[in-house]
């Protein structure tokens, strides 16, 4: 790993985050008892559980690839146990849950860890996807078949296979870029959660028109062009922790940005059919772990194969 | 040896939060340090582990839940981790072959200073109603300690997690919501007290749950 790139990274980060506590406790004093206190109260749990997130993401970047897989892997489980507590699995379903929870969440970082690529692509998408209902439909029952099936392969694909997709920038071999893949995954986690936070400053600024009020009222169209612009513009400033050139750290940037607006609406319309405001509440102001990945699924697998096709050899 | 107890009791809830990610929701009132009786739907062996996960320690040292003999006593395992993990008051369910009466053996763990945990209903209910008629011994107690303070408690998805008859226990997040308490009030009937008592604890299962329940699935 390179510290003398990943440094003024972490610096950077850590500036960003002391300016944005100074103004969360400027604000919050200024605020008072008003009626705006609710927001700045949140905005406050927001910030202290991204100091959480950061130190914990620091901490895994310095130990490298295995804190990195560990990491997700630990996220990966969590975001699996929040899905399936709101699908419609059942009894007969016990199996074939704990099979998913206890052998293909191992086995999948497993073989991204040994860079099993052959292996872990088709892991979940086919073994999973054929072996999982077998295991059900040998129990019997059969009421709503389909969608217990479909959910636990869904809740799979989004919390296993998508979120594996992180870890899996480690085994990619760049030209040049040999041992600074960690950098990859800082690129990535920077520009799609830059987005998510940015999206939310700039909606809450001038947010007028809302892009999709069935799924989520506090998306808007201003908050979202903002967002997703000065997302691009960061991601293409931090080229030089990357393999690519100014222009092409800024369209990944733009893409990765734009699949994690997507990730945020999909997992909105899930949350919204199953009469839920938030994943989970283990992340204080944030909600569950999906609230917080919900764009990293969506963006991770998508960098991981642009880049894969482009630059790995 | 009481050290092993705190030990193995730390490893158990350290267990079950892995699985369950328990929280606990005061709805109505934040935790007191007052002698309580937690009365609670029973749906699996696991439930008052996950009570005692989120009582606050210095409450949770202190109270003490009341289980089964029967089940307690089978193994060295068990009765080890009933005895002295966690301390449990032992009752005998079949009236015609005990010496001692349960509801005696309450009372004399609330005048040693002692929280309890109860599960009115009696038996695990894998029925699908939300909640089985409670037994009396809960109105008994409340007659014998009538100073005594009653708090429900609705305990969510751990049914899901880990069904009778299952041995490895599924992730599924689980919350414990707990109500306000209520006490027996002067020249109440056995019959009121005990709906109020039943009511206490359905109003604390979500919406989901009731649906489930009504429409027997």
């Amino acid at each position: 790993m390179d510290h003398e790139t990943l440094m003024p990274l972490m610096i950077g980060v850590f500036t960003v985050l002391a300016i944005a506590s100074l103004i969360g406790g400027v604000l919050s004093m200024r605020v008072g008892d008003g009626p705006s206190q609710s927001v700045i109260e949140n905005l406050n749990a927001r910030i202290w559980a991204w100091w959480v997130m950061v130190a914990l993401l620091g901490l895994a970047f310095l130990w490298g690839r295995p804190g990195v897989t560990i990491l997700f892997a630990v996220c990966s489980f969590n975001a699996l146990r929040e899905f399936i507590t709101l699908t419609n699995a059942r009894r007969a379903d016990h199996w074939m849950l704990a099979a998913v929870f206890f052998v293909v969440l191992p086995l999948q970082y497993v073989l991204v860890y040994t860079d099993w690529y052959g292996f872990y692509t088709v892991l979940i998408p086919v073994y999973v996807f054929l072996l999982m209902p077998v295991i059900s439909a040998l129990r019997g029952e059969v009421g709503n078949f389909l969608i217990r099936v479909a959910e636990v392969q869904w809740a799979a694909m989004v919390t296993i296979y998508f979120v594996s997709h992180v870890p899996a920038l480690l085994s990619l071999n760049i030209p040049g870029f040999e041992s600074q893949n960690i950098q990859l995954v800082a690129f990535l986690i920077i520009v799609v959660q830059a987005s998510d936070v940015l999206q939310y400053v700039w909606g809450k600024l001038l947010g007028r028109t809302k892009i999709a009020p069935s799924l989520s009222p506090s998306k808007t169209v201003e908050g979202f062009v903002g967002g997703v612009a000065s997302a691009t513009l960061l991601g293409a400033c931090l080229w030089w922790v990357t393999p690519f050139t100014f222009w092409q750290a800024g369209l990944m940037a733009l893409i990765i940005a734009l699949m994690g607006f997507f990730g945020g609406l999909v997992m909105s319309a899930i949350k919204r059919d199953r009469g839920v405001k938030d994943w989970g509440d283990v992340i204080t102001g944030h909600g569950g772990f999906i609230d917080r990945l919900d764009s990293v699924i969506f963006a991770a697998p998508i960098f991981f194969h642009l880049t894969r096709y482009w630059w790995h050899v | 040896m009481r050290l092993l107890g705190y030990l193995v009791a730390y490893l158990i809830i350290g267990f079950a939060r892995f699985i369950t990610a328990v929280r606990g929701n005061w709805r109505d009132e934040a935790p007191r340090d007052e002698q309580t009786i937690y009365f609670a739907n029973h749906t699996s062996n696991g439930d008052f582990i996950l009570i005692w996960a989120v009582l606050p320690p210095r409450l949770r040292w202190k109270t003490r839940p009341v289980a089964a003999a029967d089940y307690w006593l089978t193994s060295p395992i068990r009765s080890y981790i009933g005895r002295h993990v966690i301390n449990a008051v032992l009752i005998d369910r079949r009236p015609e072959a005990r010496d001692l009466d349960p509801v005696d053996q309450m009372a004399e763990a609330l005048d040693g200073g002692s929280s309890l945990i109860i599960f009115p209903e009696g038996r695990r209910n894998d029925t699908g109603e939300a909640l089985l008629p409670f037994k009396t011994g809960i109105y008994h107690v409340a007659c014998k300690r009538p100073k005594v303070r009653f708090v429900p408690v609705w305990i969510e998805n751990l049914n899901r997690a880990l069904p009778r008859g299952e041995v490895i226990p599924i992730p599924y997040i689980c919350t414990c919501t707990f109500g306000a308490a209520i006490r027996l009030q002067e020249g109440e009937s056995k019959e009121a007290f005990l709906a109020r008592a039943q009511e206490a604890v359905l109003n604390l299962a979500p919406e989901t749950s009731r649906e489930e329940a009504s429409s027997g699935s």
